[in-house]
């Protein structure tokens, strides 16, 4: 796909100037290498988005938020993390046993998350750890067996692995094993993780997949900081052990009127963000801003289209009664994920709704995935299932 | 006594030459091209270290101390040297082999009633594992561990604990539970994987768990449960509760990085945890030789800046002097303690192994007779009028019948209803879970030839 055929066909999809750089953050790669691209990247389409609720009315319009919130009427402009921070800020200050650790977590994080949390709760509640991960993960197991709220961050998705076997052989298997006499449902895992334009191999990466095929575990990505705050909340006070990804470019990102109550947001529950009846779009996290945009595109292209655009949420256990519906009603399914094609957690949802919806289904189901390769830094516009490859799934999906 | 035994602790690095001076006198040897620095002694080191203050101004002492934050206290040499440790961690004991106390100031001061409590769960314990190692040859039960050999560790150091410890085990452990009080039935209960076992038969023989004793359950993977116990006791220290985590583990699973992730966590968040290491000379096949080079597991506590103690883990007194000494130092300056027992596996592995594969019977048979842990607490109660060879007998008798009877009694309980199969995965029953059990509730329906609930509970 050549740069300019992407820049024209964003110019048509979205209407709107064009911003000097491209969709996607990685080419700036290629612009003035005079300042070094920033930690969190950048996501032009977001900017855009109608997904994202800019103002207070909009954002009290959030489905699913408690009525005592929608009526104080209350919301702060957040980011990302700072919505991840009021979330964390909410829950030390209503449970005493809570407690945030991680790398680096006491000087407020490599993406900010924590700041300002050691100052107000001290140092025994927001400590920094060694850099072990499976130290953490395993930390954070013995304090939620003993009842306590123990918040980990990882420091990024891609060093989750050395915790892997504290998280699947013990976390998960905590409750059951014992027969209930303890559980370590107290603990919630955070982890920034998904592409950012220039992470590369170890700072892009995408792991739901390993930990879906682990019972016992949730997994939670949240789209925007009001969906961030409300998730986090929920997750930590859930009574199961929960591992929260967060798509690290949209820490600076995405902008929103969040309610700045205490409020939480369902877990294990897709929301429908667009409806529609032609073919049915699921997705999680930041991929929604570029399959709103695949969606605009595909309308554009094809008169009459409506697309139905669904976030995914919580991986696991996942709102399979949601999607089966949506697919049901419109027959066709397009799924889009960063993550490796082969083995990615579009393979689950795509499985189960050829069987429970084979009948109606009009097309085969549409996987838009990255490929089959390690996440690469120069190539990652290539390799991402960024906005026109997703229209194609759209396109193949209807034409079939 | 516990002061002086807590000073004992403070100095136990200290190798036999204690006298001689600081370790700059050792690293001014000259001659050799490779100098051996004395094992300084933990209160050398924390006298040193005393008040170190990264923020202070370079004083004018820059000369002799670099600063470097990594290594504050740390004073410039120009004697190249690679180090090694010199002389091997002393072994903490009480009672020689003939059971008599080799220094009366060590006296741990404990009852008749105490002894012969200790005693004869040891001695319990034996009998358990006897007929559950046969119930398992007998294919009664799928799987067994025994714990012969390491009885003294068990029941010294479950002797010093308080109920509101907790207590992570690895799995050759069940002493220190029957010693807080977990019942026999309960024992045979999940070995069978009946309706009464509390882990509702999910779980192989003795992996066992009791909320109520503060045991938590025991899992396959090793040491998974040192940073877990991390988390434990950092949470009983938010709590401001006077107790500890102990976590159990043998000499193999240290080999771990959890092993390691967890001292080196518990050092640095101060968490009042003792790591409880039954060095018994095996894991599986392996003998210590494959296992490290270094000293043992202690010499790894010294160097995660840790309080550490290794101890003679077939003599009950030294494990129960250690270990209180360890308890009281954790509660006390909330920091962590490693406690290395050095014992011998005289069982197998465990039902699945037959250790005559890598080790001769003579030397199994050869460490039952020369320092057998059951055999020298024995003879110091006799020697002090409170056991006798009648009592040994009738008890011996009884006790068998006693787990006889339990055994077949745990062997007549039904399994836990089906149900079970789906509970517990999260604290609630998901969408998918109540459809796949659903599933297999049509399945059965359709097959009920093949598949069959008889034997569970309904």
């Amino acid at each position: 796909m050549s740069f300019a055929l992407r820049r024209s066909a964003t110019a048509l999809a979205t209407r709107t100037a064009a911003p000097a750089r491209s969709l996607h953050a990685s080419s700036a790669l290629h612009a003035a290498p005079s300042s070094p691209p920033p930690a969190e990247g950048f996501m032009p389409g977001i900017a855009h988005s109608k997904l994202i609720r800019s103002t207070t009315e909009a954002a009290l319009a959030t489905p699913d938020l408690p009525k005592a919130i929608v009526q104080a009427g209350q919301t702060t402009k957040m980011n990302l993390f700072q919505s991840v921070n009021n979330a964390m800020d909410i829950a030390l200050g209503t449970d005493d046993t809570a407690v945030v650790f991680g790398e680096d977590v006491a000087f407020g994080g490599v993406f900010r998350c924590t700041i300002g949390l050691a100052e107000k709760y001290g140092k025994d509640r927001v400590f920094n750890t060694p850099l072990t991960e499976q130290g953490i993960a395993g930390f954070g197991i013995g304090l939620a067996s003993a009842g306590h709220t123990a918040i980990a961050e990882i420091q990024f998705g891609d060093y989750v692995f050395p915790a892997f076997d504290q998280l699947v052989n013990e976390a998960a298997k905590f409750r059951y094993r014992s027969g209930n006499l303890f559980n370590c449902g107290g603990l919630t895992v955070r982890m920034p993780c998904n592409a950012v334009g220039h992470g590369g191999h170890y700072h892009s990466q995408s792991p739901e997949a390993y930990f879906a095929h682990t019972p016992g575990l949730k997994i939670v990505i949240p789209r925007s900081p009001i969906q961030a705050k409300g998730l986090l909340l929920a997750a930590i006070r859930e009574k199961n052990p929960i591992l929260f990804m967060e798509p690290k470019i949209l820490y600076r990102a995405a902008v929103e009127q969040v309610p700045t109550g205490d409020y939480e947001l369902p877990i294990g529950k897709a929301e429908v963000l667009k409806e529609g009846k032609d073919v049915t779009v699921v997705g999680w996290g930041s991929q929604l801003y570029v399959l709103e945009n695949a969606i605009q595109m595909a309308e554009k292209r094809i008169p009459g289209l409506s697309c139905e655009l669904i976030d995914l949420r919580t991986i696991s256990p996942w709102d399979s009664e949601t999607i089966i519906k949506s697919v049901n009603k419109t027959g066709r399914l397009v799924i889009a994920h960063e993550a490796p094609l082969t083995g990615g957690f579009a393979a689950e949802i795509a499985s189960t709704v050829q069987d429970k919806c084979f009948l109606r289904l009009e097309a085969p189901v549409q996987r838009v995935c990255g490929w089959d390769t390690p996440f690469p830094l120069i190539f990652e516009k290539f390799y991402v299932p960024d906005m026109v490859r997703c229209y194609e799934g759209i396109r193949r999906a209807i034409e079939y | 006594m516990l002061r002086s035994l807590a000073a004992t602790v403070r100095t136990a690095a200290s190798p036999v030459n204690a006298a001689r001076p600081r370790a700059t006198a050792a690293a001014a040897s000259l001659g050799a091209s490779v100098s051996h620095r004395r094992w300084v002694s933990s209160s050398v080191l924390s006298a040193a270290t005393a008040a170190p203050d990264a923020s202070a101004p370079v004083t004018a002492d820059s000369d002799t101390f670099p600063r470097f934050p990594g290594a504050l206290n740390s004073q410039y040499t120009s004697h190249l040297a690679l180090i090694q440790q010199e002389g091997v961690l002393p072994t903490y004991r009480v009672l020689d082999k003939d059971g008599e106390l080799v220094d009366a100031s060590q006296d741990p001061h404990v009852d008749q009633a105490w002894c012969v409590n200790a005693y004869q769960h040891m001695l319990t314990l034996n009998a358990m594992d006897l007929i559950l190692y046969e119930a398992q040859r007998q294919g009664r039960i799928s799987f067994y561990m025994t714990s012969y050999g390491e009885e003294a560790t068990h029941m010294g150091s479950a002797a010093a604990l308080s109920a509101d410890d907790v207590v992570l085990g690895q799995y050759r452990e069940a002493g220190v539970l029957m010693y807080r009080g977990f019942t026999i039935d309960e024992f045979m209960n999940q070995c069978y994987s009946n309706a009464l076992d509390y882990g509702k038969g999910r779980q192989m023989p003795v992996h066992y768990g009791s909320a109520k004793h503060n045991f938590q359950t025991i899992s396959s993977p090793l040491g998974t449960q040192l940073p877990q116990a991390v988390g434990v006791a950092y949470a009983l220290k938010r709590a401001a509760k006077p107790n500890v985590a102990i976590c159990y583990f043998g000499e193999g699973a240290a080999s771990e990085g959890d092993f390691h992730a967890a001292l080196n966590m518990a050092s640095t968040t101060k968490a009042p945890v003792i790591f409880f290491c039954r060095n018994n000379g095996f894991a599986i096949s392996t003998p210590v030789s494959d296992q490290y080079a270094g000293d043992g597991i202690a010499a790894r506590g010294v160097g995660y800046g840790m309080a550490t103690i290794r101890v003679d883990g077939n003599d009950v007194f030294a494990v129960y002097n250690a270990t209180r000494a360890a308890r009281e130092y954790a509660v006390r300056e909330s920091k962590p303690v490693l406690v290395e027992a050095m014992t011998y596996r005289v069982s197998h592995h465990s039902t699945s192994d037959d250790s005559s594969a890598y080790r001769s019977k003579r030397e199994v048979e050869d460490w039952k007779v020369r320092d057998n842990p059951v055999a020298r607490f024995r003879k110091y109660m006799e020697s002090r009028g409170w056991w006798d060879q009648a009592q040994e007998d009738a008890f011996k008798k009884d006790v068998r019948k006693r787990v006889l009877k339990s055994f077949a009694k745990a062997e007549t309980v039904e399994k836990p209803a089906l149900a079970e199969l789906f509970t517990d995965v999260y604290e609630e029953l998901t969408p998918i879970l109540k459809q796949q059990q659903e599933e297999l509730h049509e399945l059965m329906k359709a097959h009920p030839d093949h598949y069959s609930t008889a034997g569970y509970k309904q």
